[in-house]
Formats: C-alpha cells, sequence, structure tokens
C-alpha cells in the first residue's frame, strides 16, 4: 500500500468498512493517473479525498461509482464487489448509492420535484402520491420547499447544488458520494451545506466520501481523509485531518493544509 | 471480512392491552424494499386507542416515516388517539418535517390562460423580430468593419469552416445530388419516350439540376449539416459563458464568431452546387445510357446544348444566398440559445427549420426575379 507518511501511518482498518478499494489503477484519457490505490471507508464515516488539483480525486471518485471502468484493482461495497459485478448486480447496489456532482447535474427538462421523484419512480414500489410527498420533504430538507415546480435554469447555483443532494438522497442511500460539493459557492450557501451534509450523516449513519480540497469542510466534517499527489499517482497520507496537519513529516501534506489561518 | 448477512424484513408487531393496540415495529426498513401497510396491520381490529412503539427497530429510512404517517392519518379518520411518543426522537423530528410539508402550498403553474398566452406569443415574436433585424444590422456593420482591418479576420477560423462545411461535405452532397439526377432523368424518361423523345431527357436533366435542384439540395444537406453544427456550437459557447467573455474583451462575437462562418459558407456554396450540378447531371447520363441506350457523347452534347451561362449564373447566385441563410440561421439560433442542453437543443432545431424555410422562400423570390429579368 503506497503510504508515505510514516508519522502517522495507515489508519487502523475499520471492522466493518462500507467500502473496500484494494489496489485500484485509474487512467484518464488514455493517461495513468493513479496506480495501487488501496483504502478503505467505515461505516457512517466521513471520509474526504483530498489533493491539489488535477492529482485524480474525481478519477478515483469516478472509478469508485463506476462512470470509469478502473483499470485494476477492485471496489467493493457494503461487502459486496462492485467493480468486477455484472451489470444487473451494479444495477441493485446502485440503489445503495446517492451522488451529488459538482454542478449539480440536474435534468434540465424536468422540474426539482420531477428530478427527485426520477430514482423513486425507477427503484421503488410506491404510489405516485408517495413519492411526491418524499420528494416535497426531500427538497423541504434542503431548504428548497416552494420550489418543486421550478425548472433548474429559473434556480441559482447554490440551489441546483442543494436540488442535486435532494435528488442524490431520494433513496435513503447508505453511501452519498460528493464531487466538489463546497466549489463556487458563497461562504453563507457553504456553511448551510456543511450543516446539511452533517445533518444527513447524523441522523441517518449515512457514510459520506467527499472529494474536495477546501479546508473548512475537511477540518470541520472529515473523519479521515487520504491525500493524493499527481507525482506519487497515489495516496501519499492518510488519517485523521488534525493529526496530518500536527505531525506528517511530509511537506506536501503540511503544505496542503496550512493554507490560510484555518487550521491555526 | 465479515459475510454479509441477509437483513431482517420490515415488520409491524401488534398486541392488544385492554383497548390499546400496541403496534411494535422492527427489522431494516429500507424504501426500495417491501413494507408493512397499516390497513393490512389494523385488519379488523377497532382499537380506542394506539401506540407505536420502535424498540428493537433495526437501520430506517424515509418508508417507516411513510408508515406512520399513514397509520396517524387512518387513526384520525377513525377517531382513534394514536400514540407516537415512544419512538426515536430523530425519527419524531422527522415526522415533523414530513408532515410540514404535507400542507398544501400554491403550485406554481406553468401553463397561462388564452389571453395571456396571446399577449406573451406577440411580445415573444416582437423581442425575435428585433433580434433578427439586431443581428443582422451587426452583420452588416460587421461586414463593413472587413474591408479597413482585413488582418483582425479570423482567417484560420474561416479556413477550418471552409473545410469543414466544403470538402468534409463533398460525399454525402455526391450521394445526393447522383441520386436526385437518377431519379429526374427516370421519371422524364418514362414520358419522353412515348413521344420518342428519349434525348431530350438530358435537357430536363440539365436544366432543372442546373436552375434548381443542384443549389437546392446541396443547400438542403448543408442546412441539416453546417446550420445544425453553428448553431449547436454557438449554444454550448452562450451556456459556457464563451461568447460573454468575448463581450467582455470587447471583441464582438458578430466579428470573432459569425463573419469567418458567413464567409465561408458564403464562398463554399456555389462550389458546392457546381460539384452537385457535375453530380447530378451524371446520374441523369447513368440512366440515359442504361435505361435509353443514350450515348454519353450525345448526352453530354445535348446538355450542353440545352443549359447556357445563364442558367448556370442564376443556380449559383442562388447557392451564393442559400449559403449565406443557412449561415445567419445558424449563428442567430445559436446566438438566441437558453443557456441549457435543453435550450442548445432547441436552437439547433430551430437553426435547421428557419434555414429550410428561408431557402424555399428565396428560391420562389428568385424564380419571380429571374422570370421577370428573362434569365
Amino acid at each position: 500500500m503506497p503510504i508515505a507518511d510514516p508519522a502517522t501511518g495507515p489508519s487502523p482498518a475499520p471492522s466493518d468498512p462500507a467500502i473496500e478499494v484494494e489496489g485500484l489503477e485509474c487512467s484518464y484519457d488514455g493517461e495513468d493517473i493513479l496506480k495501487d490505490v488501496t483504502f478503505q471507508v467505515g461505516r457512517g464515516e466521513s471520509f474526504f479525498i483530498i489533493g491539489p488539483s488535477g492529482c485524480g480525486k474525481t478519477t478515483l471518485l469516478r472509478n469508485m461509482v463506476g462512470l470509469n471502468q478502473p483499470l485494476k484493482g477492485t471496489v467493493r461495497f457494503l461487502g459486496k464487489p462492485f467493480s468486477s459485478a455484472d451489470i444487473a448486480t451494479r444495477r441493485m447496489q446502485l440503489r445503495n448509492f446517492g451522488m451529488l456532482f459538482q454542478g449539480g447535474a440536474l435534468w434540465t427538462s424536468l422540474t426539482l420535484r420531477q428530478n427527485v421523484s426520477l430514482p423513486l419512480e425507477e427503484h421503488t414500489s410506491l404510489n405516485r402520491r408517495q413519492i411526491e410527498e418524499i420528494a416535497n420533504l426531500k427538497l423541504a430538507q434542503v431548504d428548497l420547499g416552494g420550489f418543486e415546480d421550478y425548472y433548474p435554469s429559473e434556480i441559482s447555483g447554490g440551489m441546483k447544488k442543494r436540488a442535486g443532494l435532494a435528488r442524490a438522497l431520494a433513496l435513503d442511500p447508505a453511501i452519498v458520494f460528493f464531487d466538489e460539493p463546497w466549489a463556487g459557492l458563497d461562504p453563507i450557501t457553504s456553511r448551510k451545506l456543511n450543516a446539511l451534509i452533517r445533518q444527513i450523516r447524523d441522523t441517518f449513519g449515512t457514510t459520506l466520501v467527499i472529494v474536495s480540497h477546501e479546508l473548512d469542510p475537511i477540518f470541520s466534517l472529515a473523519d479521515r481523509v487520504i491525500m493524493l499527489d499527481r507525482d506519487n499517482r497515489g495516496i501519499i497520507a492518510q488519517g485523521a485531518p488534525r493529526e496530518l496537519a500536527e505531525s506528517s513529516p511530509d511537506k506536501r501534506v503540511k503544505e496542503f493544509l496550512h493554507r490560510g489561518s484555518n487550521t491555526a | 471480512m465479515p459475510v454479509p448477512t441477509e437483513p431482517a424484513r420490515a415488520c409491524a408487531a401488534t398486541r392488544t392491552e385492554g383497548g390499546r393496540l400496541e403496534v411494535d415495529l422492527g427489522g431494516e426498513w429500507r424504501i426500495c424494499d417491501q413494507r408493512p401497510v397499516w390497513a393490512e396491520v389494523l385488519g379488523a381490529q377497532k382499537p380506542e386507542r394506539v401506540r407505536i412503539t420502535a424498540a428493537g427497530i433495526g437501520p430506517w429510512d424515509t418508508s417507516i416515516l411513510l408508515f406512520v404517517l399513514e397509520a396517524r392519518a387512518g387513526c384520525r379518520k377513525s377517531g382513534i388517539d394514536c400514540d407516537i411518543g415512544s419512538l426515536p426522537e430523530k425519527m419524531r423530528l422527522l415526522l415533523g418535517q414530513f408532515e410540514a410539508t404535507l400542507k398544501p402550498g400554491a403550485k406554481r403553474e406553468h401553463g397561462e390562460d388564452l389571453l395571456t398566452t396571446v399577449g406573451l406569443a406577440t411580445a415573444h415574436a416582437t423581442t425575435n423580430l428585433r433580434g433578427i433585424l439586431s443581428f443582422l444590422g451587426e452583420c452588416v456593420l460587421g461586414a463593413a468593419r472587413f474591408p479597413g482591418r482585413p488582418h483582425k479576420f479570423r482567417w484560420g477560423d474561416c479556413l477550418e469552416q471552409m473545410q469543414e462545411c466544403g470538402a468534409m461535405s463533398l460525399p454525402i452532397v455526391s450521394l445526393i445530388s447522383f441520386l436526385v439526377g437518377l431519379t429526374i432523368a427516370y421519371q422524364a424518361a418514362v414520358e419522353l419516350r412515348q413521344f420518342g423523345a428519349d434525348i431530350f431527357v438530358a435537357d430536363v436533366v440539365g436544366l432543372s439540376v442546373v436552375r434548381e435542384m443542384g443549389p437546392m439540395m446541396a443547400a438542403v444537406i448543408l442546412a441539416g449539416r453546417t446550420g445544425a453544427s453553428f448553431a449547436a456550437t454557438l449554444g454550448n459557447m452562450k451556456a459556457n459563458e464563451e461568447i460573454d467573455a468575448l463581450e467582455v474583451l470587447g471583441l464582438s462575437p458578430i466579428d470573432f464568431l459569425v463573419l469567418p462562418r458567413l464567409l465561408a459558407l458564403g464562398l463554399m456554396m456555389p462550389l458546392l452546387a457546381l460539384y452537385a450540378n457535375c453530380v447530378g447531371i451524371l446520374g441523369g447520363m447513368v440512366v440515359a445510357g442504361g435505361v435509353l441506350q443514350i450515348p454519353a457523347s450525345a448526352y453530354w452534347v445535348e446538355t450542353q446544348s440545352a443549359i447556357d451561362l445563364s442558367d448556370l449564373n442564376a443556380g449559383l447566385i442562388k447557392a451564393t444566398t442559400f449559403g449565406l441563410l443557412i449561415g445567419l440561421s445558424g449563428c442567430l439560433r445559436g446566438l438566441q440559445a437558453e443557456r441549457s442542453a435543453a435550450g442548445v437543443g432547441r436552437a439547433t432545431t430551430s437553426a435547421v427549420v428557419t434555414a429550410i424555410l428561408l431557402i424555399i422562400v428565396a428560391d420562389a423570390i428568385y424564380a419571380v426575379v429571374f422570370h421577370a429579368m428573362g434569365i
């Protein structure tokens, strides 16, 4: 396992992992980005994938959720193989996921309610009224009550992101993936999103995997982080963010986690 | 590694104490799985009170809230007191949130009444017309600026577009033009043969292809191929704020994006029409040789005698006009596109429809004008 941080060392593996990634090798546009990436995420854990731009954070996330096929290695969710599973098994497992994309990725031809309802229509046997009620609840939970009949083009970027989160939570997934959820948001909206993510974790014990390089949420939300590096093409440190910030001997880790005054 | 075990299914166990029905929720409640329904749990029982508990509950999600809400609604309807005070606090909190969202709110109507619809359509048409006139005006101004500063013109983009709409269109133009020439020749052959006037197939094919079908078919192909591509490209650029970035830099999107495309189409369309004419005549020649046994040399001599330079010029003038109309429609609709994926799709469709409509209208106007001028 390519952990180059002797001070912190690898964090103890969770006894009941929600996600197990082993020997993952990923490429982007034919170029090898990550090699031999191995880590585990415990159930109910807030797990951050951090690192500077271009180090392969989003590539790793896309390979984990099956949007890209890894060159090598395995990904297991809730004890069951995912990356090597057949399409039908994958489809069943996808019910356990929710994903918030950078820009929200809402379907522009559908209203917010229809956006949130679609996963429920596809994966549950609930009737239309119940689906609408749940969609309204999810939108209210992300503070978008009253905007159910709006189209994505009629709302702001921050609202799109929250609507995307409501859609990701529609099936009450065991694991939610976030790709740069705070990118492009103002501090107040960022803080609201922080509180929302914390509420999701605390209420349902949801496992959160978050790609980010924002320091505030890393220190306030993360139980554990892995840091990727472009030159090493893999993990250069993993552990609790405060421990890494205080005791990592790696200059890159310290520099990354000591930007600004948030860690002071 | 722990062996995954089958989760316990969601269940609702009931027992009666005096007049009170105790409902204990247990197992794993997942929204994608089956769950108990309140009407079935209650069955024929008619308790005075109901108490819902979840002491031994496993993992749960929104599906349990649906059940409790169903139970409360059912009890309320039957005048039964429903106690949920023993449920976990988080569950009660979410139930409160859920019940708050069930209150009917004002629905946002996207549809309008007739009068409003007519008014909005009129306002939209006016805005659209103003947009078209403004766009045409800017294009004329841009073209007027061009001779004064040719070094500022995007020659590289123009050449790229010429290759894209000219050379890259040759295969499809060849196929369509050949088939059109072939079809006209067949239709003419059937009639002309009855009068022993087989050789005049060359006249019919030559004139109809050179004056009408060559430029028209090339234009329709380019409207679908290049006009749509212009609209999609510019629409995407607008959605990605690339057009805004040009304007903020003080660059005119017309000079930067529209004029190179217009010039490329204006130059390539007559060449494509000329090429389509040749291929169309070739198609006719194949039918004449194969069906009517007319030698190729005789067919060619008859074609030359039927077509004069004015016919060719009429076709080329039309083709240049069609090219400009396709370019203008594609660029206009692209720049008018809404900033969304659906908006880009609509702009593309609209560009093709507008271009074909304008081509037909222009063709009709030219027919009248050329007739009046004796061309």
